[in-house]
């Protein structure tokens, strides 16, 4: 767009570019600076350790001995489940929104469904104490004996646990992927079903083909949801029960990383305790910025396409307007 | 022939699965609203504005200071995040295709995603580590960096919003960049900007988990920014968790406050994006 009309060629002009610029390294510079200090605040528990921190389970403030594991495995483990629960729903209203739904109807649903992405964590959380964990409950007393000696559904009935935290979970991470999903569903250009449906293809192996062609942004959206999963520390840390132990067990009360990290920041005394804790949000740093590197630049490529496919597609008559 | 009915029928099922996924989303959005409703509507009075928290076992009291030191935590972001994140958003707005740019828009979508909780840390390393105590401003400081990568890419967005004609008759007329900046886009794209703003002051309103060890908590009115101050998510939470039913009655009141706030301010930004889009369609 600015590259339509050159303006001319001033000192004025360098200044503003460079003045502008020098606020959008102060952008940049965060995020190296966050991996930064992290990484600092974080030296005497990684130099004492080692990986001896990320494959030990035990946890024991008073002795000073860290490790990490059952938070990795509870995170994980959590996040894994919500992800199965909710890109199937998401993926279905991203199809419904873009695809399916009367015209009208499209962008009122899809807001709807976007607002569980303006509910805080905190609200989610209490709402979870409150009503899901008693439903919970409920639902573990009733299972019956048999069930109960599989791993999986192994444990006492709290209420609090793995079920309950991987439930709001995947609540809470729906929108993230719908929206991005309904996105790329929106920019697969027209012609693409047009070709099924020439072909004879129903309505559904048409959206087949969609999803094939934005399959690359697809996998993006769930990542992205991945990301906000993986980070998510208020509601997971009041109905998860904390409990660092490593268990298969949906029933069983579990610990994650992110809730370690709120739950005993501000009882670290000693700088080895803070050191130790810091590093779990190091490794959370870490990986939230590769599953979130990943997912954009997914994103982006998928984008890139889309805006070359339109380029080469038919005459424009044929084809309904949308914004790549 | 009946191959061809059997696809049509996986068409029909797959495509009423598809509803049934709205359908099954929009169930806890009305379960967890409902609720919050319910729950807290009842539990908010007059009192709840302009008391402070009563002792335990005393019924009553209210979250007074609680609801200031969002307010004040809130600015403090701002005050940080909407300077560096605006300007940032022009420069990604005025020159869309350099390596720079591109690099830059990737940190900022990485950036906002970093779980806060993260962002608390640093926010202590930096601010409530060197003097060894909790403040307001180390709360304000970690509201702003979640802040900022929000503020980025809606500036840049609804600047891109602005006509492109707009510029080229700026530039036509011999303007040079700034001057256009200046003078035409801003102008023309400052609704859009507090739009941006809006949504990123909604967004963190409702953050915890960054302020609990940056501006902790406070029982008591605080207007000192280097002391610990109270926060409405803050006070919910240690109500949440607390053995008390009256404390319980006022998170929930908090809660409806809390999500009262940031659903009006998420629908008057979206409403106002709306707007914009339609004034500037070419």
């Amino acid at each position: 767009m600015a590259g339509a009309v050159k303006a001319p060629r001033s000192i004025d002009d360098r200044i503003f570019r460079f003045g502008t610029g020098v606020f959008a390294a102060i952008v940049l510079l965060l995020v190296v600076g966050i991996g930064f200090e992290l990484f600092r605040q974080s030296w005497l528990s990684i130099t004492k350790f080692g990986l001896h921190f990320w494959t030990t389970r035990t946890w024991d403030p008073v002795a000073g001995d860290f490790g990490a594991l059952p938070f990795i495995w509870g995170t994980l483990y959590s996040s894994l489940i919500a992800l199965m629960l909710s890109t199937p729903i998401a993926l279905g209203i991203a199809i419904f929104t873009s695809e399916l739904a009367p015209r009208m109807l499209r962008q009122p649903l899809a807001y709807l469904t976007e607002l569980l992405a303006a509910i805080p964590s905190i609200v989610y959380g209490l709402w979870g104490i409150f009503v899901l964990v008693p439903m919970v409950r409920r639902l573990e007393l009733a299972t019956p004996e048999w069930l109960k000696k599989v791993p999986l559904f192994h444990g006492p009935p709290l209420g609090v646990g793995m079920l309950t935290a991987a439930l709001i979970l995947a609540v809470m991470v729906i929108p993230f992927t719908s929206s991005v999903a309904r996105e790329i569903l929106k920019g697969v250009p027209m012609n693409q079903r047009e070709a099924a449906y020439a072909l004879g293809a129903t309505r559904w192996e048409a959206i087949q083909v969609a999803i094939g062609f934005g399959r690359t942004g697809i996998i993006g959206a769930i990542m992205l949801g991945l990301g906000r999963a993986l980070g998510e520390t208020m509601a997971v840390t009041m109905v998860i029960g904390n409990n660092p132990q490593i268990s298969a067990s949906l029933f069983a009360p579990q610990y994650t990383m992110s809730a370690v990290i709120a739950n005993e920041f501000t009882e670290a005394a000693d700088e080895l305790y803070l050191n130790a804790l810091v590093e779990i949000g190091l490794l959370l740093f870490i990986i939230t910025i590769a599953v979130n590197g990943i997912s954009r630049l997914l994103i982006w490529s998928m984008k890139k396409r889309v805006r070359v496919a339109a380029a080469t597609a038919p005459p424009p008559a044929l084809v309904e307007e949308r914004a790549a | 022939m009946s191959n061809s009915v059997r696809r049509r029928v996986v068409s029909r099922i797959a495509e009423a699965l598809c509803a049934l996924a709205v359908v099954i989303a929009l169930v806890p959005l009305v379960l967890i609203l409902g609720y919050v409703i319910k729950q807290g509507a009842g539990s908010l009075n007059w009192a709840f504005f302009t008391q402070m928290p009563k002792p335990v076992g005393e019924i009553g009291g209210g979250m007074a200071n609680a609801i200031f030191g969002t307010v004040v935590l809130i600015a403090i972001a701002s005050f940080l995040a909407v300077p560096i994140g605006c300007i940032c958003g022009i420069h990604l707005a005025e020159y869309p295709h350099t390596r720079f740019s591109s690099v830059v828009r990737f940190a900022a979508d990485v950036l906002n995603g970093v779980p806060s909780i993260v962002i608390g840390i640093v926010a202590y390393s930096l601010v409530v580590l060197p003097v060894k105590r909790f403040s307001a401003i180390a709360g304000g400081v970690a509201l702003g960096m979640l802040m900022i990568p929000i503020v980025v890419r809606t500036t840049e967005e609804l600047i891109r919003l602005v006509p492109s004609g707009l510029r080229e008759g700026a530039l036509a007329l011999g303007a040079t960049r700034t001057r256009s900046v200046i003078t035409v886009i801003l102008p023309a794209a400052l609704p859009g900007i507090l739009t941006g703003v809006l949504v990123a002051i909604a967004r963190v309103a409702g953050e915890t988990a960054p302020l609990l060890f940056t501006s902790f908590n406070n029982r008591f009115w605080s207007t000192s920014l280097v002391q610990p101050i109270g926060s409405l998510t803050v006070q919910i939470f240690t109500y949440a968790i607390s053995p008390y039913d009256d404390w319980h009655r006022q998170a929930w009141a908090g809660a409806f406050l809390l999500v009262m706030m940031i659903l009006t301010l998420s629908i008057v930004a979206r409403l106002a994006v709306r707007r914009l889009e339609r004034m500037n369609r070419p």
